[in-house]
């Protein structure tokens, strides 16, 4: 099995690799310090494991799924706890987003046109930046199951099983999250 | 109220309905009462319409930031790894 070790050239890594993986820690989780653990982690836990490597993907789809679960763990350990604080926050906050009987919207927390609604890609950079700034603020438990479906096109399955989350609550967290996120942005793009 | 009105006047609902469909096709019960409501609603159709397009832009911004531009690690760290993973492999 010797010959399927020559695709791994962990002398090269940090040249080939390191900028990849921290970005992608960073799009992430938006830490530039524990982007920085990660990579490191991640270089570190591969070399423990590089003979179990087979050859089937490149070396930097291997590095990277070692670096995903890594990012996994982080979320999870984020957002355990039976009842987070910032999630009880948030939860009480939507209460005011529907009518309590009927689910109606009420008056002030109803969607407004806010310039979005014709998807300009000239909004660039100003936007993503409150994108992301919003995003930061969702409770740690619905940024982790946000951003592991959106970026990752991760199952249902997964996600729900890697972060303890019933099938039920993964579509109200997702419908959640959203929310939230659309609310902050209208506030703060206007 | 039965439960098809619920529906048609919940926008509760509708927008969770308006969410899941970004990711999974919904039950042909699900899609009837949706289109229903939003047939009846401005707002959850001005809601869908946002959602749709926060949706692309968040996967606008992941995508982007997994291009090489922009972001790289400072050469220290970057010498601090490689001399980390000499040691290692000199082990």
């Amino acid at each position: 099995m010797a010959t399927e070790n020559q695709y791994l050239n962990p002398r090269q890594w940090v040249e080939a690799h390191a900028d990849y993986l921290y970005g992608y820690t960073l799009s992430r989780l938006n830490d530039e310090e524990q982007a920085k653990d990660l990579v490191q982690e991640t270089f570190l836990a591969a070399l423990e494991k590089v003979d179990k490597f087979e050859g089937k993907s490149s070396e930097r789809t291997w590095l990277t799924a070692i670096l995903k679960n890594k990012i996994i763990d982080v979320y999870r350990k984020k957002s355990s706890g039976l009842r987070q604080a910032d999630v009880k926050v948030a939860e009480e906050d939507q209460q005011d987003f529907f009518e309590e009987d009927n689910g109606h919207w009420t008056k002030a927390y109803a969607p407004q046109p806010f310039g979005i609604e014709d998807h300009d890609p000239l909004v660039g950079k100003e936007f993503n930046s409150i994108l992301q700034k919003c995003m930061q603020k969702l409770p740690a438990l619905w940024m982790a199951v946000f951003t592991m479906k959106h970026m990752d096109d991760a199952t249902t399955d997964i996600i729900c099983s890697e972060l303890k989350v019933t099938q039920a609550n993964f579509w109200v967290i997702i419908h959640r999250a959203k929310l939230n996120l659309r609310a902050c942005l209208q506030k703060n793009w206007i | 109220m039965s439960p098809l009105k619920h529906i048609i006047y919940n926008c509760k609902q509708a927008t969770l309905l308006i969410e899941k469909r970004q990711f999974k096709k919904l039950s042909f019960r699900e899609f009837v009462e949706l289109r229903i409501h939003l047939a009846g609603c401005s707002v959850c159709t001005l809601y869908n319409k946002q959602s749709q397009v926060i949706h692309k832009m968040v996967q606008q911004l992941f995508h982007d930031s997994m291009q090489a531009t922009g972001v790289h690690l400072d050469t220290g760290f970057k010498q601090e790894l490689q001399i980390r993973i000499e040691e290692e492999l000199n082990k």
